[in-house]
């Protein structure tokens, strides 16, 4: 539904998303996510044909954002960042007022509103104005708006920012829902909400993708993905470390205290290594407290190959290196 | 394209909507009622003239326009700007001119409802005396003009800042020289050193010199060209502003 490629937008001498490229198809839920300034809500609004790329395409379903705008426009729902509304209006006239740029009138209009409202739940604020309303409520409202035509693609920037940990729940739970048929792509930069919502994560950092991939792949990449920690008692520790390094395809061992990891030299053989590690352990008697096979956290991910110089990912010598 | 739906009036309706919904329209209407009664009646010597036309009153529009037409136009985008709904209003599918366009024509029909609501003074005239009303109908149009050219200096303005203020002094200084241009002290000066036709030259830019016209009862092209072109011209570049903003 979504392709976008070699998409570049400069602003001055400033290259703030450098020709990126993928696609987001139905019933995928791809979570975008980087650094603040990474270029996300850039994109999101030459996706949403806010802002025109310097070069590079976006198409939305068959349409060219920038050639066919309004064809492009219908297709998409959007919620900006900081889910901007007329405060000056009641949920319910803004609702209708979205509805019927969205080209809905009469029944159909009614119908759209109602189910939008339902949706996000909104059914006991619809006659307030909107200043009035909690940030939550101002925040589903503008979701609302974005749902309202039932659109095929979806793009939110930063859908859960400021609402608290329920009404995230909500959101991400909504999204989930929604993703089943539909694109969506949303930004964000918590990263548990790549595993709560997403089927895919894309992580861009200054303007380039630096991941592509499920939660499974992406952890995959984390430094510790696939290594092995057992914990034993304090005597068997010292003599362990040095046993466990004679593993055929460990790469290192590292020891503190009790605790001792192992790391595989291929990431793919971690099922074997955990088995290795037990049958040593068994062979030689030592008393084992726990042993598991790490599967990577996303934000030693997020962190290693968001940052430079701890990655190969990254290319640029700006002078940011702090 | 029907009326009632396109995007232009859909627009058009939201901003009316929101003139109304707030309790500044209606304190808006009611001084520009008691002004435009104050200059006509106390200043502009309309009993003292004895005659039955409504000149008294139509003569200080140029200068009652000045503030209240930038007070009523300097939100239309420069808060759209400020809330960030400029980004939720054009990734919609609407044209930028449907935006613009349906921005100018809430204000301005809003201009002219409180135009409209002048009529007591037309009744006035009608019952003191028997005026032309040709006149007084050309007066209405020239000054419904007049603020249709304001009002798309003040959306260009508000276009470009995201401070309601700052696009408020900013349309008053451009129109101040819109309005001065042709003003008699302001054209005597500029005689004392250039010649007629430089004199011509910077008048014809004025609204002062083609506002007298209607006042006058004639409904001259010149005039009507003129403010239609100053309303088309403001809104185009309220249009290229709107394209920079977005292109950053």
């Amino acid at each position: 539904m979504i392709r976008i490629e070699n998409l570049t937008k400069e602003f001055g001498a400033k290259r703030a998303v450098d020709s990126l490229s993928f696609t987001v198809e139905r019933g995928e839920v791809v979570g975008f996510l980087g650094p603040n300034g990474a270029g996300k809500s850039t994109t999101m609004r030459m996706i949403t044909g806010f802002i025109p790329p310097t070069s590079g395409r976006v198409l939305v379903g068959d349409h060219d954002v920038v050639q066919d705008p309004i064809a492009a426009k219908r297709l998409i729902g959007y919620l900006p960042e900081n889910a901007a509304s007329y405060p000056d209006m009641t949920v319910l006239g803004f609702l209708n007022f979205a509805a019927a740029l969205r080209g809905l009138t009469g029944d159909a209009k009614k119908k759209a509103v109602h189910r939008a409202v339902e949706m996000c739940s909104l059914d006991r604020v619809l006659y307030q104005s909107i200043d009035t309303l909690s940030k939550g409520y101002r925040h589903r409202t503008c979701l609302a708006q974005s749902l309202v035509h039932d659109p095929a693609v979806l793009v939110l920037d930063e859908p859960t920012d400021g609402l608290d940990p329920n009404q995230k729940h909500e959101v991400r739970k909504l999204i989930r829902e929604l993703g089943r048929t539909k694109a969506v792509v949303f930004s964000t930069h918590i990263l548990e909400e790549v595993d709560a919502a997403c089927s895919r994560a894309i992580i861009i950092d200054r303007g380039r993708i630096v991941a592509n991939g499920n939660p499974e792949e992406l952890r995959a990449l984390a430094p510790n993905a696939g290594a092995v920690t057992l914990q034993l008692g304090a005597a068997d520790a010292e003599q362990a470390e040095q046993r466990l390094a004679g593993i055929p395809g460990v790469a290192r061992v590292e020891r503190s205290g009790e605790r001792i990891t192992v790391y595989p030299s291929e990431k793919r053989a971690s099922g074997e290594l955990a088995r290795a590690v037990a049958e040593l352990a068994g062979r030689e008697g030592w008393a084992l407290a726990a042993l598991r096979t790490e599967e990577g956290h996303l934000d030693e991910v997020f962190r290693s190959i968001t940052l430079p110089d701890t990655h190969g990912s990254q290319a640029k010598p700006s002078g940011g290196a702090a | 394209m029907s009326a009632g739906n396109s995007p232009t009036w859909i627009i058009a309706r939201r901003e009316l909507g929101s003139y109304f919904s707030s309790p500044v329209a209606y304190v808006f209407l009611v001084i520009f009622l008691l002004l435009t009664g104050f200059f006509s009646f106390a200043q502009g010597g309309f009993f003292d003239r004895g005659e039955a036309s409504l000149v008294a009153f139509f003569a200080w529009h140029p200068w009652l326009f000045l503030l209240l037409v930038p007070a009523i136009g300097m939100r239309l985008w420069a808060e759209e700007r400020r809330a960030g709904t400029l980004e939720l209003l054009l990734t919609m599918p609407v044209t930028t001119w449907q935006a613009i366009i349906g921005k100018f024509l809430a204000s301005w029909i809003f201009l002219a409802v409180a135009l409209l609501l002048t009529f007591p003074a037309v009744i006035t005239v009608n019952l003191l005396g028997s005026p032309d009303n040709g006149v007084i109908a050309t007066g209405y149009l020239g000054s419904l003009l007049l603020a249709g050219a304001y009002l798309a200096v003040t959306c260009l303005t508000s276009a470009m800042t995201r401070n309601q203020v700052v696009s408020f002094i900013l349309a008053i200084v451009i129109l101040m020289f819109l309005i001065l241009a042709g003003f008699g002290p302001v054209t005597e000066l500029v005689s004392r050193w250039a010649g007629p036709t430089v004199v011509n030259a910077v008048a014809a830019f004025s609204v002062m010199t083609h506002f007298d016209g209607f006042q006058r009862g004639v409904i001259d092209l010149r005039d009507l060209l003129y403010f239609l072109s100053v309303i088309g011209f403001a809104l185009f570049a309220n249009g290229l502003v709107i394209r920079n903003l977005r292109a950053g």
